[in-house]
């Protein structure tokens, strides 16, 4: 063994890559290596080049490009080198192509015919080379000129090539499904091979085929339960052991499998109860590996038809993981229990505390993985605490890509649960405060809509309150620096529409609080155009009411400036508004009537309120109208007058060659003018529809009488896009709410609900008498905060906020002091060192760094006796092979390495644990032996590095420290 | 399936990235220049799992590892288990490490083309092909043992033979 070939670049090369690693920037690593690139270009074509030599240029050229650098020139040498009949070369030429090159590259034509020929090779090493370039060269179109050979190859008599062969054909099932759906069969045949590895990799493209397609691979359950369980009797070589385990991989694909095949089947899933049951029951809970089968277990459990034994089990397993110590445990557990509560909710109750304490965990990859359970387990009873913190966390971070994440989820759960319209308004208020840019403007339209439409027709006064209330918060929320442009949007459009509605507020002071944020806001189009039509409408219902309209100043100037403003959709609102602002109670009354933004417009395509006229003027003697599609000539002309009503003038030269045909004319004639003309002669962009549609439509069809605008309900969603038919349901689960808080009525949902888990929150309550209140508190509100709402109402109060408590209560609990006296049941965890957990689970390879070791030796040589004991120690303990960074990192060449000889200790019983635990354990044996050969290695280490110095790697002063920092 | 698997230093160097998805060389860069900024802001003793959808399209998870100053990093979908790819990347070292005996950074850069050949054995366009480390041992040792074979023919001075064993 050894790396062979490896030192066998030149010494040009070598000073690259350490020029590069002695780099002081990233300004000077270009340099050097634009440099190389340069260097390259010129040697590459010159020629005559020897094999080997070329071989080298096209590795330089890999590792150029590696540092992100174009190495384009060298791709056609690349391939060529594929062409040679050298393994070496030919291998070297593949490897360099299939990093330079994409399946669609106009270089792949010149190879296709290199791996046709290769994949026939009588050398199983071309063949396997050529089955690698396969998988990431050939695309849909290359497809069939490799397809029949690499067919063949599944019958191939080395189990790699017929490995590797299964594996292309899942990459051509990959890219084109239909390619290879023939040759289905052959998938299922190979699952019957003699050599479990290409058994194994066969599992691949079954994963794929099955989750396109269940119901056709049900017949293989057996097949795959009978496979699972042998595998997990070792019946397989011990070649596939892993760390103790029987193919672990294997047993990893066939869980996902059954998975697949078993979800909301009872048939097949009772088939695999009992393995899957052994297997957790079995699982090695102290390895790594035996966590990943246990977890994907579970994940399998929680996938196929329940089984309540099989749960149970399962629910242990989460258990022992939420309650280990290392991260990569909690995180998994969290990820199972949000797989399990979609089958039982209890379970997660049982957990509430170690949920809670992986919620206040530094780690921020099991934060967010909580947060997805949280967002998993919300119910209405829960909402505003997880909601709550929910915003907390978003506050926290930085990352606008999960901001906006979290963002749309508070929005999402505060549409479907919330308890009432005045919270929901509340929560979406912080949300756009903080994250207003990153949610979907929908969101915004959504918030208008709910303010606007209230609960429905019932009941009028609430709708008012809630207004009201929207307004206040609005008005004091207003001065916040920086807010969002979705939100002041909201805010505008809620003030105009209700600022003045409830009559405390009045128009004067209202307005004058529109035009502040149209003028803090002066850069803003959107929000000055929202502004502007806020202040139409809060004049309007002024003249509607009967009042008489005294505009501010500084209104009047805003106004005046946006009548000159570049954009012209702001210049026609102010026209707009102005004109308004001139016509009488009446007609002002039916271009703007009260609170009727919810109302649908119906747009008379027909025009029919011109009936009358047109018979009048008929009777006159007028001409009829001719429809366009009935004019002689009738396209040239028609997509002339067109143009012509836009102002171009008709007299001039006609285009006619460049028009196109119109065969779509006819079908749609005289509506186009219509609203082309009236509503907004500008191209306008797409997101001011919504008011136009609201306010420009009755403007122009108001003075022909409004008996024409009539209430179309079902329109309304329409609308809003799509969003509504999703959020159409919140607003009926707030009316729900909303009955409830009146005592009216009880709902019945919530009864069942906290009936089933009342029994369980008790005893978890009881269990946890002696932690912390805060928590305690915080886990009541979020796992059994249903009990509890339900209490209240049996009790006869009629709770008027049923949550109100809750959320006080977190409230309490974020900002009181924390009683002291009360011992936590969960300790901090020690630091976890060792990430991969338990010493016993890991037999290692060993990672032994001659540098170190040559350090020590340096040092003895000095003299420093201290140093020189340590150094026997020191060997082992390098590379930190469990992720012990922290000591690894900082102790290299100290003395403190005597200290932690117990952390190098850690390896060798680490191996020598495993071949305790199983006799046999190959892999630990041959790691072993490797370790126990210590003294050669140092003196192998050292050779090798004396040689790195020979080759002229050496470093700049004779200080070792220095040059394993250039060298990393 | 697997989308990646990048080698860096401590200070963000890459040293063997491979993708299983096309990327052109730009956004590669960019990539590995962006995960090494997850890297860095991840504290110590916490989990070894980041999700990294902001940077892979969604689901995206992101398993690393750190050995001495190497930073190893599997990306990948949904469809594998994180402590699954952690083991797998434990036969990846585990298989580096037989191969190089004693494997250190300098041998992964200077070797990287053998490097590619053993991830070559384990991982196939994004699915995990072999996970026993002696079979994938045996595999790569074939070849270059072939492949020394070939260059005997060569017969060009290599220095090489530092190392018999």
């Amino acid at each position: 063994m050894g790396s062979q070939g490896g030192f066998g670049q030149s010494k040009e090369f070598l000073d690259l890559i350490k020029s590069i690693g002695e780099a002081r920037s990233k300004a000077e690593e270009d340099r050097i290596v634009i440099n190389e690139i340069e260097i390259l270009k010129k040697r590459i074509i010159e020629p005559d080049i020897p094999k080997r030599k070329m071989k080298e240029y096209i590795m330089r050229l890999v590792y150029v490009e590696m540092l992100g650098h174009d190495a384009s020139f060298g791709y056609i040498h690349a391939v060529k080198m594929t062409h040679d009949d050298n393994l070496h070369l030919k291998r070297t030429g593949y490897l360099a192509v299939t990093l330079f090159l994409n399946e669609d590259h106009d270089l792949i034509i010149l190879i296709v015919n290199t791996i046709q020929k290769d994949l026939k090779s009588d050398n199983y090493l071309v063949v396997c080379a050529a089955l690698n370039a396969v998988c990431k060269l050939i695309n849909e179109e290359t497809i069939p000129a490799v397809l029949p050979q690499v067919v063949d190859l599944l019958g191939h008599s080395k189990e790699a090539v017929r490995k590797k062969a299964v594996m292309a054909l899942h990459r051509f099932h990959q890219k084109s499904p239909s390619s290879v759906s023939h040759l289905v069969s052959n998938f299922r045949k190979r699952l019957c091979d003699n050599d479990p590895g290409v058994m194994g990799s066969t599992l691949c493209p079954l994963y794929d085929l099955i989750s396109e397609d269940v119901n056709s691979y049900k017949d293989l359950v057996v097949s795959f339960v009978s496979i699972l369980k042998q595998v997990a009797e070792r019946r397989l070589p011990k070649s596939y052991d892993y760390h103790q385990m029987p193919a672990p991989f294997i047993q990893i694909k066939l869980l996902k499998i059954l998975a697949l095949l078993g979800s909301g089947d009872k048939k097949a899933s009772e088939q695999m109860y009992t393995i899957v049951g052994d297997i957790m029951r079995k699982s090695d809970s102290s390895s790594n590996i035996g966590n990943a089968i246990l977890y994907e277990c579970i994940c399998c459990v929680s996938s196929i038809h329940p089984n309540p034994k099989v749960l149970d089990t399962a629910a242990e397993a989460v258990a022992k993981f939420l309650k280990n110590d290392s991260h990569n445990l909690k995180y998994l557990g969290i990820d199972a229990l949000g797989r399990l509560i979609k089958i039982s909710s209890e379970i997660a109750e049982q957990h509430q505390l170690a949920v809670i304490d992986c919620l206040e965990d530094p780690d921020d990859t099991l934060k967010r993985k909580t947060f997805e359970l949280l967002y998993k387990m919300t119910k209405p009873s829960n909402v505003e605490v997880i909601v709550d913190r929910m915003i907390d966390y978003m506050m926290s971070i930085n990352d606008n890509h999960s901001k906006t994440e979290i963002a749309s989820r508070c929005v999402e759960l505060a549409e479907q649960f919330a308890p009432s319209n005045q919270w929901f308004i509340q929560t979406m208020n912080k949300v756009f405060e903080h994250a207003g840019d990153l949610v979907n403007l929908k969101v915004a339209h959504n918030l208008m809509r709910l303010i606007a439409e209230g609960f429905g027709e019932e009941d009028d006064t609430a709708d008012s309150q809630l207004r009201s209330s929207a307004v206040e918060s609005y008005l004091r929320i207003m001065g916040e620096p920086k807010l969002p442009s979705a939100f002041l949007q909201v805010i505008c459009w809620v003030l105009g529409e209700y600022g003045t509605a409830d009559g405390k507020y009045s128009a004067s002071y209202i307005t004058g609080k529109i035009n502040d944020i149209a003028e803090a806001h002066s850069t803003d189009d959107m929000v000055k155009a929202y502004a502007v039509s806020a202040l139409m409408k809060v004049y309007s219902f002024e003249i509607a009411a009967g009042r008489k309209v005294d505009m501010l100043p500084e209104c009047q100037s805003f106004i005046e400036e946006l009548l000159a403003s570049n954009s012209t959709d702001l210049q026609q609102r102010a026209y707009e508004l102005q004109s308004v602002i001139g016509l009488d109670a009446r007609a002002v009354e039916n271009i703007i009537p009260m609170d009727a933004s919810c109302e649908d417009i119906v747009v008379d395509r027909e025009l029919s309120f011109l009936n009358g006229y047109v018979e009048e003027s008929l009777n006159k003697g007028a001409q009829p109208y001719i429809p366009e599609s009935e004019r002689s000539g009738a396209l040239s002309i028609s997509s002339f007058r067109v143009e012509e009503q836009h102002g171009s003038s008709g007299h001039s030269l006609r285009f006619e060659a460049y028009e196109l045909p119109k065969p779509s004319v006819p079908s749609r004639p005289p509506v186009p003018p219509v609203s082309s003309t009236e509503l907004v002669p500008v191209p306008e962009p797409t997101y001011h529809r919504e008011f136009h549609e609201a306010v420009a439509p009755k403007f122009s069809v108001s003075g022909t009488g409004s008996s024409e605008i009539k209430l179309r309900l079902d329109g309304v969603q329409k609308k809003w896009g799509k969003q509504t038919y999703s959020s159409s349901s919140p607003s009926t689960s707030d009316s729900d709410t909303y009955k409830t808080q009146n005592g009216a009525t009880q709902r019945d949902v919530p009864s069942n609900l906290s009936s089933k888990t009342r029994d369980v929150s008790y005893d978890s309550r009881r269990q946890q008498e002696e932690i912390n209140p805060e928590k305690q508190k915080l886990a009541a509100s979020l796992f059994g905060g249903v009990s509890k709402t339900e209490k209240r109402p049996a009790a006869g109060h009629k709770a008027s906020r049923p949550n109100s408590h809750t959320v006080d209560k977190s409230h309490a609990e974020k900002s009181g002091p924390s009683d002291g006296g009360v011992v936590k049941a969960s300790p901090q965890p020690p630091p976890d060192l060792l990430d991969m957990g338990e010493p016993t689970s890991i037999s290692n390879a060993t990672f032994v760094d001659p540098f170190k070791q040559l350090e020590g030796l340096l040092d003895l040589n000095e003299g420093t006796a201290a140093l020189g004991s340590s150094s026997a120690t020191k060997a082992p303990d390098f590379m930190s092979l469990y992720g012990d960074t922290s000591l690894s990192g900082q102790n290299m060449g100290t003395a403190d390495l005597l200290s932690t000889g117990s952390g190098d200790a850690n390896l060798i019983p680490g191996i020598s644990h495993a071949p305790d635990k199983n006799g046999h354990g190959t892999g630990g044996a041959v790691t072993l032996s490797a370790q126990l050969s210590k003294g050669p290695n140092t003196k192998e280490a050292l050779e090798k590095d004396a040689l790195v110095r020979q080759m002229g790697v050496n470093p700049t002063s004779q200080n070792p420290n220095l040059f394993k920092d250039l060298l990393g | 399936m697997i989308k990646g698997v990048i080698l860096m230093n401590d200070k963000g160097k890459p040293r063997l990235a491979k993708f299983y998805d096309y990327h052109p060389a730009e956004k590669q860069q960019e990539l590995i220049r962006r995960l090494y900024g997850v890297l860095s802001s991840r504290a110590e003793n916490v989990s070894n799992f980041v999700k990294v959808d902001s940077l892979f399209g969604p689901d995206a998870r992101l398993v690393y590892k750190t050995y001495a100053t190497l930073h190893i990093l599997f990306i990948f979908d949904s469809l594998e288990n994180e402590l699954a790819m952690l083991d797998l990347m434990q036969v990846f070292v585990e298989t580096m490490d037989k191969c190089f005996s004693n494997v250190r950074e300098l041998d992964i850069v200077f070797n990287f083309n053998k490097v590619h050949a053993i991830l070559d054995e384990i991982i196939l366009g994004g699915q995990v092909l072999e996970t026993s480390s002696s079979e994938v041992v045996k595999a790569v040792e074939e070849i270059y043992k072939m492949e020394r074979a070939a260059n005997s023919i060569m017969a060009v001075p290599s220095i090489t033979s530092w190392q018999g064993r």
